[in-house]
């Protein structure tokens, strides 16, 4: 394998990695939300998370790169404050892929809390456990299974992402190029050879990942 | 223990649950029909659920206050709740469940230590095991214990013995005797069958759609003609 191959595939890795421990937080708090609560606007919410998962990429792509370019709302005031450039940079890369997989890990983790008998959290409180420890000790550790299965997937998503990801980083050699990318651009050049190549990396990855996500799923419950 | 609830409401789906009681029995049994809003008074006063008006008070503590703005939260009421199911966290094993109500900063009251509540309930045996392999019988007796060992002033048990066969209802009954002898815990016992109620408890109240219908000691209530009817309305739910 050459070594642009490794670096390719170390960063696609690295990236997803990255994309899937920033939405972390933020699908379990969503999820456990759309679980346990209800509240003003939550089927807006729902419907809004769902999105990305049904609009084509490459249109979440472009709503991505007029907020975040450098005369975007959210762009401008990242380069102004930070000093961040988004669009056509890796940090493109990772915002696009959180975007994508985010829906697969707040959907995992809703169904995932759902399956935790709300009994054993009232109890858990009557036993002076107060709100965080019964999240702590008793939500979490039941919905555990189901929250590592959607880590997984929503990390095989972001493995996998082209259409978002070519519209907000485009396709730079070391710097953006992804799998995905990679394989399209090297077809694109007819180098079969080399596609096959990332090709083989791709399924290999995704298909661990999406078997591990599966082992978690259909353990048995303790 | 004096349990007070005065005023107390909560609209449920056919009926509105009313109830003006003062509790003072060692055992006061909960008795009536399914669907009658026994397990929900029982949720009002382990603070599972808000009233839309009236008051619970527990001793001297007000615990549920609609009217001034008063709500203590279930972890901070000193309230067990034991509900049908048992509700053992699958998790943890027996052990891991015993000792989740422990309070490490303050020491349990004489009769409610670790060792004695378990061999009360005999469940000293069972403490590696894992819930999933506990029966239906150990499962109510470790949910028993777990709920005492948190040191609580008042203990709710939601039909504790329902789920069970005869045979091992008859076996539990003198454990839960025990229990109501030993540790000194006033309890409510929620229940609708009245072989268990003239067994454990010193008072009943009965509670039909959400209205307490008679108030008084279990041979009172359930004189010959009575309990006809309440056998009579049990088996038909």
């Amino acid at each position: 394998m050459s070594d642009d191959a490794w670096q390719v595939t170390w960063f696609t890795v690295g990236v997803a990695a990255l994309s899937t421990l920033l939405i972390l937080p933020f699908g379990v708090a969503l999820g456990w939300l759309l679980a346990r609560r209800d509240w003003r606007g939550k089927s807006i919410v729902e419907t809004l998370v769902a999105l990305p998962l049904v609009i084509p990429p490459v249109a979440t792509g472009l709503i991505l790169l007029k907020l975040l370019g450098r005369r975007g709302p959210i762009g401008g005031w990242l380069e102004n404050t930070f000093g961040w450039e988004i669009v056509f940079t890796w940090r493109g890369v990772v915002v696009a892929t959180a975007v994508m997989s985010f829906p697969l890990l707040a959907r995992t983790a809703r169904v995932a809390f759902e399956g935790v008998s709300p009994r054993l959290e009232q109890v858990a409180r009557t036993l002076g456990a107060g709100p965080w420890r019964v999240f702590a000790q008793v939500t979490l550790p039941l919905a555990r299974r189901g929250l590592i299965a959607g880590v997984l997937l929503s990390f095989a998503r972001a493995l996998g992402e082209f259409g978002a990801t070519i519209m907000v980083a485009g396709f730079i050699p070391g710097q953006t190029a992804t799998l995905a990318l990679s394989i399209y651009h090297s077809v694109q050049l007819g180098r079969d050879g080399e596609a096959m190549v990332l090709l083989a990396i791709s399924v290999t990855i995704a298909f661990a990942a999406v078997w591990a996500s599966e082992w978690f799923l259909r353990r048995k419950a303790p | 223990m004096k349990i007070e609830l005065s005023g107390l409401r909560l609209p449920l789906g056919h009926f509105t649950l009313q109830v003006e009681a003062t509790l003072t029995g060692r055992v006061t049994a909960i008795f009536g029909a399914s669907g009658s809003g026994k397990t929900s008074l029982l949720e009002l006063i382990a603070g599972l659920r808000q009233p839309a008006a009236g008051r619970v008070r527990l001793g001297d503590t007000v615990l549920t206050d609609v009217a001034a703005g008063k709500f203590v939260p279930p972890e901070r009421r000193a309230v067990g709740y034991v509900p049908q199911e048992g509700a053992l966290f699958p998790h943890l094993s027996v052990h891991g469940n015993l000792v989740f109500g422990l309070d490490r900063n303050r020491p349990p009251p004489p009769t409610l230590t670790y060792a004695h509540v378990t061999e009360v309930l005999e469940i000293a045996h069972l403490r590696d095991r894992r819930i999933g392999l506990l029966s239906g019988g150990e499962k109510q007796r470790v949910a028993l214990g777990r709920a005492l060992l948190a040191s609580p002033q008042l203990l709710l048990l939601d039909e504790p013995l329902a789920g069970l066969d005869a045979p091992l209802r008859d076996r539990l009954l003198p454990v839960l005797a025990r229990v109501r002898d030993e540790f000194a815990v006033p309890m409510l016992y929620v229940s609708h069958a009245v072989d268990e109620v003239m067994a454990l408890c010193d008072d009943v109240v009965v509670l039909s759609a959400g209205q307490i219908e008679e108030r008084g000691a279990p041979a009172d209530v359930f004189v010959p003609s009575n309990e006809r009817r309440y056998v009579r309305r049990r088996v038909g739910g």
